[in-house]
């Protein structure tokens, strides 16, 4: 039997609305699929918890509503994962930590009610670094995932369970969430798409905080159409996290002809209606064509020391770019190697203001403690952090004192908007995206890289995106031996609908390449 | 031991909950007094995931009572979070505003100490901050519990400038930023229910001194009293201290009033370091310069503004203004009631006497009061015009403040309209000579000293409804 994810996003739940396949069956398979691959502790360990009796009793529901005129949404019946750092109801939300083992959040994050509003199911909460700090998966404090392209192998991270599970054809769809590279740099390891929306563009309401203002739901996807549809549906306005936009969300969908889907969403369904009108843009010229785009090639990201095989697939994809009519330009991005000391001063500084609520008072770990008050918060924090957490927690609270304030933290904010200004200024130049590598390797071996700095290292391509607060996403251009390489495409602020329509061209171009 | 040599230094914090029906950041009802967190939701107990949105009222109440006090309202001020664990603080973070406040520069006038001038003191700015919530030490024995009803109830805190060189004078900076915020109605000010409290920052130095003293911080005072009491326990502690060559040390106090004394607080405060940075979570606060001066401009009329206007509109004096407008509902009762009697003495009289003793003794609040004013003017008219005596209108206001009903209807039944005609009052007065002949001949041979008497006769004769004018007239004539 072909399993169902052979099946695109969009067909699926077409084939829902259709009522030619039924969201039980879809659901059961995707459990099928898992079983066959093996997601648990012992083997690819991506689920930390799901449900298969409850997401089968919620798919059999829809089931029964099929015959009635209902709509069932977007992605009706479309089985979807999610990451442990995301509330949903039912399954944990752990964050791949101690401290919040078995945790289960009283409410929803609003980009997973979206997901079912429009007719998905959530069927499992993925393994992640701890409190999303990691680039592996290693730092789970319930295991290491592994990477389904080669066991071997890290999934990368820190959502390394959401892109695995789409790798390894589980789920078509899953949310991971970004804060330095955290979705495009696992979908890069695992061979799969990933998406960075702008900062703003999706509403944080139930990601637990890492780096507040660098935090950002994202998608992978198992092409980039999988990717575009969940975005259109999570994205938008919401009225519980005020850094989200009020602009509306275009349409990213591109039909096999290189236009806009029409009508992706349903404007009677209530979490679609604020904010959220579609725009229509003018439909590209012709069949997969980009006349017109100039994509920018900074010369930042292929340094001298570039891996030439990444290097080598990078111009394979900038030759296919500019066969279908675009402009390839050399830029510049000047401050780029400021990124990566900035970003670890901002993500740690705030992430030690957003751990503290993890004390043992209200939820969670509460270690036993003798000796008051402060030995039961020590020993709380101590027995329910892990190693990296701890490190950052502690650089933040170091970088925050007083005295250091302006030496660290402040200057970082400083390095932070030339950073911005960086992409602004080659936006604004005429350039439409940019085109580099997501990672500098491919996915490494378990237990390779233990220096934290070098493991810091893994984000030097996609912590600038964070920065700048610009979207970026990450596709497949081909492999190293057997091992994914990922090039991401950088698109000015909530200009989503000109990064699509670069990874529809280029997707549509490499075809089977992509992965061979 | 006399400290003369020093001078008292003294700023104060004063934290204000505002008057919202939600709280600053969520949804959750701020209202006190409800069982332990009742008043709680995923936003207000720090549940992973959960973010804070801007209450708007809440920005509406602390920009009026910036403006109230004289602050200029900045266009643009940002969030901040202020880091510290305890545990009636969710969050591990408490969101306040820190080096961009809501509002800077004010500053109010209070009444000078006897025979002085009034005095300026400067307020350094008022900022927007959420409340923590409650730990209770004394309901389960080796448990702290914790209330989190109160927890991002939204505050401003009000700094001012150490410019309060006595504990009067702080005693009454605080009644005068009481009192502008109540005639702002932005909140309770009550000490009791903690919707007011206040922290005061005190030092000492000889006079002539420019430079600030080290300071220490009292805190824990439940009333303005408290705090008088507390600065003046603290200047003794300070002046002893240096005047026997020792040396203040920058600490936290907290205020034992039953002890009459302070002790060191238990956390060191000096060791805190609260790492403020901007909250991430929140966009800085836009304020729209056209929206502020709407603001300003629908402000009420303040108490300084409304002392002035009840002196030259009704001719009071200074003193009785000062009663009158302790506070904003008393003030406009007064006016009220003056405006429709056309007389402000009497008015006050009113007011501060029958009034004042009703409320007192019912314990009702003035704006739930019975006898409204346009009914007390209606009594006082009555009694302008001789309709009937003022030992009746006592008689009338207390049967007013029981029953609600006008002044001539409760005159009428009662039967205390005074009665004028000659006919009537003739027969009363030549009943009285009839009954007392003695006084009589000595009033109708001359001694005019008796005519108060016998008018006293018959005001009791007629039950109290004759009036004293005319009855002293028909004596003067039957003595011819």
């Amino acid at each position: 039997m072909t399993a169902y994810t052979e099946l695109g996003a969009a067909a699926i739940a077409s084939g829902v609305r259709a009522r030619e396949a039924a969201p039980a069956e879809l659901v059961k398979a995707a459990f099928e699929r898992a079983r066959h691959i093996g997601v648990d502790k012992n083997a690819l360990n991506i689920f930390l918890s799901s449900d298969e009796k409850a997401s089968v009793e919620e798919a059999e529901e829809m089931n029964e509503r099929i015959d009635s005129a209902t709509d069932l949404g977007v992605l009706a019946g479309v089985p979807v994962a999610v990451k442990d750092n995301i509330a949903t109801l039912g399954l944990t939300t752990s964050c791949g930590s101690r401290i919040l083992e078995g945790y289960v959040s009283p409410y929803e994050a609003t980009a997973v009610r979206r997901l079912r509003a429009h007719g998905a199911f959530v069927i499992a909460k993925t393994n992640m670094d701890e409190f999303a700090m990691g680039s592996s998966t290693e730092n789970s404090a319930f295991g290491p995932a592994k990477n389904p392209v080669d066991v071997r192998c890290v999934p990368g991270g820190s959502s390394g369970g959401s892109a695995a599970a789409v790798a390894a054809g589980i789920v078509r769809i899953a949310l991971g969430s970004e804060t330095g590279g955290s979705v495009r740099q696992p979908a890069a390891f695992c061979g799969v798409v990933g998406v960075k929306p702008t900062y703003g563009r999706v509403s944080r309401f139930g990601l637990v905080a890492f780096a507040s203002s660098l935090d950002q739901i994202g998608v992978l996807g198992r092409t980039v159409d999988d990717a575009a549809l969940a975005l259109e549906v999570i994205a938008g306005f919401d009225e519980r996290d005020s850094t989200t936009a009020e602009a509306d969300v275009p349409l990213y969908r591109m039909s096999a002809l290189g236009r806009p889907v029409p009508q992706a969403l349903d404007p009677d369904m209530e979490a679609t209606r604020i904010g959220r009108t579609p725009v229509p843009l003018a439909p590209p010229p012709g069949p997969a064509t980009l006349e017109g785009i100039v994509i920018g090639k900074p010369r930042e990201y292929f340094p001298a020391d570039l891996d030439p095989a990444i290097r080598d697939l990078c111009e394979r994809s900038f030759d296919r770019l500019r066969a279908m009519g675009a402009v390839i330009r050399d830029v510049s991005l000047p401050r780029t190697a400021l990124a990566i000391p900035a970003y670890y001063i901002i993500a740690p500084a705030e992430a030690s203001s957003n751990l503290a609520r993890f004390d043992g008072v209200r939820y969670g770990l509460r270690a036993a403690a003798d000796r008051g008050l402060q030995d039961m918060y020590e020993q709380t924090r101590s027995r329910g952090f892990g190693p990296e957490v701890t490190r950052r927690v502690l650089l933040g609270t170091y970088v925050l004192s007083a005295g250091y304030y302006d030496a660290y933290y402040k200057k970082a904010q400083a390095v932070r908007t030339l950073i911005a200004a960086d992409f602004s200024d080659v936006f604004a130049s005429g350039v439409h995206a940019l085109f580099t590598p997501t990672a500098p390797t491919t996915a490494f071996r378990l237990g390779a890289v233990t220096d934290p700095y070098e493991m810091y290292l893994n984000d030097i391509f996609t912590a600038t995106a964070n920065l700048a607060g610009v979207p970026a996403m990450s596709i497949p251009i081909g492999r190293v031996h057997h091992l994914p390489v990922g090039g991401q495409v950088i698109a000015a602020h909530f200009d989503e609908y000109n990064m699509f329509r670069v990874a529809y061209a280029l997707e549509a171009s490499l075809g089977a390449e992509a992965h061979a | 031991m006399s400290h003369d040599r020093f001078e008292m230094v003294v700023g104060l914090e004063v934290h204000v909950q505002l008057k919202t029906r939600t709280k600053a950041f969520c949804g959750c009802s701020a209202d006190f007094g409800a069982p332990p967190n009742v008043n709680t939701c995923p936003v207000c107990l720090a549940l992973p995931g959960s973010l804070p949105v801007l209450n708007l009222h809440a920005v509406e109440l602390a920009t009026r009572a910036a403006l109230g006090l004289g602050c200029t309202v900045n266009p643009v001020s940002v969030f901040a979070r202020k880091n510290y664990f305890y545990p009636d603080l969710p969050k591990g973070y408490q969101i306040s505003q820190f080096d961009q406040p809501l509002a800077t520069g004010g500053s109010v006038t209070i009444a000078s100490a006897a025979g002085g001038a009034e005095e300026r003191v400067g307020i350094t700015r008022v900022h927007m901050e959420e409340d923590a919530g409650k730990s209770i030490h004394d309901r389960y024995p080796g448990s702290t519990a914790i209330d989190l009803n109160r927890s991002g109830v939204p505050l401003i805190e009000i700094v001012s400038e150490p410019d309060m060189r006595s504990a009067r004078a702080a005693g009454e900076y605080l009644r005068t930023v009481k009192q502008i915020l109540q005639y702002l109605d932005v909140s309770d000010v009550s000490m009791e229910e903690g919707s007011l409290r206040v922290d005061a920052n005190i030092s000492v130095r000889l006079h002539g001194e420019t430079q600030l003293g080290t300071k220490t911080e009292v805190k824990n005072m439940n009333s303005f009293y408290g705090v008088e009491r507390a600065l003046e326990s603290e200047f003794e502690r300070q002046c002893a201290l240096i005047g026997t060559g020792g040396k203040v040390e920058q600490q936290t106090l907290l205020w034992d009033g039953a002890r009459e004394t302070v002790r060191p607080s238990r956390t060191k405060e000096g060791s805190h370091d609260y790492r403020y940075f901007p909250e991430p979570d929140l966009r800085p606060l836009m304020l729209d310069k056209a929206w502020i001066e709407r603001m300003r401009h629908e402000l009420p009329e303040l108490p300084d503004a409304r002392r002035k206007r009840l002196g030259v509109d009704f001719g009071i004096a200074e003193t009785e203004v000062d009663q009158l407008t302790v506070s904003p509902a008393l003030a406009e009762y007064y006016e009220s009631v003056a405006r429709a009697a056309k007389d402000g003495k009497a008015a006050y009289n009113w007011v501060m006497g029958e009034v004042q003793a009703a409320l007192r003794s019912s314990g009702e609040d003035i704006r739930a009061f019975r006898v409204r004013p346009a009914d007390l003017a209606q009594l006082l008219n009555l009694l302008r015009d001789g309709a009937i005596s003022h030992t009746a209108a006592k008689r009338v206001f207390s049967r007013m403040a029981e029953t609600g009903k006008p002044a001539a209807q409760i005159a009428a039944e009662e039967g205390l309209l005074q009665v004028g005609d000659d006919a009537a009052l003739g027969v009363w007065v030549d009943e009285v000579l009839a009954e007392h002949p003695a006084e009589a001949s000595r009033f109708l041979g001359g001694e005019k000293k008796l005519q108060g008497v016998l008018v006293g006769f018959v005001m009791k004769k007629s039950g109290g409804r004759a009036d004293p004018k005319r009855v002293n007239q028909l004596l003067v004539s039957r003595a011819g």
